[in-house]
């Protein structure tokens, strides 16, 4: 069978080869890399404009931005026919593709925030490592754990106030240079789809500034939203398991609505950018209404209406934006309008993704998307649900394991000293 | 350059390194900008070579002259000669070492692609007599009546 | 503080960390990176005459056996379109299994299984196009593959390597004429190639044997000698989408604006 055949349904007049080529995996990368960019932006907000009341949130926010950076390039590693291959833009890489720069990208952003982490988590290596170094009967795991850490330190044990001072402008360079890149990197994820003049929805120069926008949006929203559950989740832990010489519950505050208040304005400021970009591209679209404008209008506003207006601007815009602009916002509150905002950016990547294969390049015909729910094949598997959901766990699981080289929330865990 | 601040950096430079050094190996040596430029012409010089040997199929009536020249000349005379005789015999590929026989489409599908009347005046489809295949003899094969050697009607079987 | 010996030293041992990747890289002479416009070469183009194409679809069934499309799936390099215009205004238009077996009915597929049976009285205007690879002299599909497995070649053919494509679609995506596919069997991007392997061997396409009614030319349309780039020069004829600046070189006569 022809790939994309089975998930495929044309309706009147449509190009033979034509099939719906770029499926939900191809949703999944710009909300992925989306993620990424606007995580970084987050922790960048702390390190770069001092804005001290998102101290906690910024460190949390680097470490989970590097978790997602290498879950972003699996859909689109999935996606490929030849997966194996994919190495080759690494090989020959022809610019004139916007994938291409991709790899470039994509490697120097990935670098930015290593060498960040590097500075910021550079004295915890050396903790850990040196009194390591000087045990003598070491066992296995605690060999491995020496090894790790002795290469992280890449081999430098300085850890004096000066050299730590450093760290912290290297840090807020870093950071500084960390945002155009974070935002490169998601507006050319825009520029993919922007710059294909085949297709009549996605050839737009406001795609990558609107992508770049709604990817701050959803950065924003997944690391609050986890902030939250991690912070109630310690809370409910160590209510449970407390003992009296353990610190008191004063002490392990669940998430703080400060914060959540704070970074909540952020998350409204660039809902209200994304917003205002993309009603601004389907006003002139339709205002100067050029050939292809029919069929687009019938997909908008007839076929994708539930998806655009109420799955995307009503649930995943306007309800998040109530939610919070309502007074005595509350965790609870918070975390529906996080998830509700984050389901509207996915719900609009999703629009721009089958949204643009939904007609037919004959501008007379209509391709409608059926998503493989229940795999029975590796192709149905990936290019269907599971392969979604399991691109949108895998940050989880590595920030899990990253989480335990890069604590996250040692501040108040570690024994005083730290 | 003491400082353990570009310690990051010299990670960063020994990975593009090994990325290069790999690119030696894996890359074919043909590979480069070739005339239409980088931006049209980047690519592997020698796959032009696998589509320069890809294997000839249709090897047009030219090809089956010599041997069929009885049937290949009788067809000429008919308006027929206009048809390919590998488009019902064929494709002859390396007949007759392979394959040995041709498969030969008698199918009534064969020929309504062109008899099957359709009134579509901007086409020379027109033109062309044809039946409705609905209501002339349906289920029977053309063949049974019809010579597609000598489609004449005057000749019919 | 940095000694004068260690500055040396250090800066020696960089050159020398940076050298050997240098090696690696491949040095492009910019005269190179802009192609020739040299008008004396070979450039291969084709012709479709839309009145003498009958929608028989051999050219169809040549193309997909002379190229190893596999045959039952539902893609292929060349198709024939048929459009009926009635006289209440209303355009029809399909392609059904990109023609292979001609069209012998009537009846137009709308997809979804509908087929819709118009009146011979309701025709207004009827007529099939040919569809095939433009090998646009802009290839939008080149410029946006990310690993150079789609090229250009000397004399205007677009090809893919088979051996290096990675199948991301972006091909696929980017050419507006909905030429391309994925390749059922090798997984790669496939589209129509002026069967290169018979234009190099002084052959004919298979689409254009095949047809028996000379509705498919090709040629070298810079030879001053050739009919289809006689014809091209000095007949009126039209090609398919060229508000995308793709500079294709299928061209067309008898096109109607309907056409998509």
């Amino acid at each position: 069978m022809v790939h994309g055949e089975l998930w495929t349904l044309k309706e009147l007049f449509v190009y033979p080869n034509e099939y719906i080529y770029w499926s939900i995996q191809i949703v999944m990368y710009p909300f992925m890399t989306g993620l990424v960019a606007g995580a970084f932006v987050l922790s960048s907000l702390y390190h770069v404009f001092g804005i001290k009341e998102l101290k906690e949130m910024a460190r949390f926010a680097l470490v989970f931005s590097f978790a997602l950076l290498f879950a972003a390039p699996m859909p689109i590693v999935l996606h490929l026919q030849h997966p194996f291959r994919g190495i080759n833009v690494f090989m020959t890489p022809h610019f004139t593709s916007a994938i291409a720069a991709f790899g470039i990208v994509f490697f120097s952003y990935g670098a930015i925030v290593a060498s960040e982490l590097w500075f910021l988590y550079r004295k915890h290596f050396v903790e850990v490592a040196l009194p390591l170094k000087e045990k003598k009967d070491k066992g296995l795991l605690e060999w491995i754990k020496f090894l790790i850490f002795c290469s992280l330190t890449l081999g430098v044990y300085d850890i004096s106030e000066e050299s730590l001072k450093k760290d912290e402008k290297a840090i807020k360079i870093l950071a500084a240079v960390g945002i155009p890149v974070a935002c490169f990197l998601h507006g050319y994820a825009g520029f993919i789809f922007g710059s294909v003049k085949a297709n009549a929805l996605w050839m737009t120069p406001l795609m990558p500034v609107i992508f770049i926008m709604s990817a701050i949006v959803s950065g924003i929203a997944l690391c609050m939203l986890t902030y939250i559950i991690v912070m109630e989740a310690r809370k409910i832990k160590v209510k449970s398991q407390r003992k009296p010489w353990m610190m008191s519950l004063e002490e392990v505050k669940g998430a703080e609505i400060g914060v959540i208040k704070i970074t909540a304005k952020y998350l409204i400021l660039f809902m209200i950018f994304a917003i205002t970009l993309e009603l601004l591209d389907l006003v002139f679209r339709g205002y100067t209404a050029v050939k292809h404008w029919d069929i687009l209008r019938t997909v908008i506003y007839q076929k994708d209406f539930a998806n655009i207006f109420l799955l995307q601007y009503t649930l995943g815009n306007l309800v998040p934006f109530i939610l919070f602009l309502i007074p005595g916002l509350t965790i609870r509150r918070a975390s529906i309008g996080l998830a509700l905002a984050m389901m509207g950016v996915f719900m609009m990547r999703w629009n721009v993704v089958i949204g643009g294969q939904a007609f037919s390049l004959t501008l007379s015909g209509y391709m409608e998307y059926i998503m493989p729910l229940i795999p029975h094949d590796w192709e149905t598997f990936k290019e269907g649900l599971g392969g979604a959901v399991g691109i949108f766990v895998m940050p989880f699981a590595l920030f899990w394991i990253i989480a335990k080289i890069f604590p996250v929330f040692d501040s108040k865990e570690k024994p005083a000293g730290h | 350059m003491k400082s353990h601040i570009w310690r990051p950096l010299y990670a960063v430079i020994g990975i593009v390194a090994i990325i290069l050094i790999v690119r030696v190996f894996i890359v074919p040596e043909s590979f480069g900008v070739h005339e239409k430029g980088y931006m049209y012409g980047w690519y592997n010089k020698s796959d032009e070579n696998y589509w320069k040997e890809f294997k000839v199929k249709y090897r047009s009536s030219g090809y089956c002259k010599d041997c069929h020249s009885d049937n290949y000349s009788s067809i000429m005379q008919t308006p027929h000669a206009i048809i390919q005789c590998e488009n019902c015999h064929g494709p002859a590929i390396d007949h007759p070492e392979n394959p040995a026989k041709l498969d030969i489409n008698r199918s009534r599908e064969q020929c309504l692609r062109c008899h099957s009347y359709l009134p579509y005046m901007q086409s020379d489809r027109s033109k062309i007599r044809g039946i409705d295949p609905d209501k002339h003899n349906p289920g029977i094969e053309c063949v049974n009546c019809h010579n597609p050697h000598k489609p004449s009607l005057e000749s019919l079987k | 503080m940095i000694t004068r010996r260690d500055f040396i030293k250090y800066s020696l041992q960089g050159i020398a960390a940076i050298a050997v990747p240098l090696t690696a890289i491949e040095i492009i002479n910019p005269s190179r990176l802009f192609a020739s416009k040299d008008t004396k070469k070979v450039r291969w183009g084709f012709l479709v005459d839309t009145q003498k194409c009958v929608g028989c679809g051999l050219c169809v069934r040549a193309c997909k056996l002379e190229n190893e499309t596999p045959y039952d799936a539902n893609v292929s390099r060349t198709w024939v379109e048929r459009y009926v215009l009635t006289k209440d205004g209303k355009v029809f238009a399909d392609s059904p299994k990109a023609a292979r077996d001609g069209f012998i009915t009537d009846k137009i597929e709308l997809g979804h299984g509908k087929l819709e049976e118009i009146k011979k009285d309701d025709i207004e205007k009827a007529f099939f196009v040919p569809k095939l690879c433009n090998q646009c002299e802009n290839p939008p599909c080149v410029q946006v593959c990310p690993v150079g497995a789609t090229y250009q070649t000397d004399d205007g053919v677009v090809l893919v390597d088979r051996k290096w494509c990675i199948g991301c679609g972006y091909c696929i995506m980017a050419c507006p004429y909905g030429v391309r596919f994925f390749h059922p069997a090798y997984g790669t991007a496939e589209k129509c190639n002026f069967c290169y392997h018979r234009i190099k061997k002084g052959m004919k396409t298979a689409c254009v044997e095949a047809c028996p009614f000379g509705a498919r030319m090709i040629g070298n349309i810079n030879d001053p000698a050739d009919e289809v780039g006689k014809i091209i020069r000095i007949e009126r004829v039209s090609v398919l989408k060229d508000e995308f600046g793709t500079k294709p070189q299928v061209y067309y006569r008898g096109l109607s604006k309907e056409v998509r």
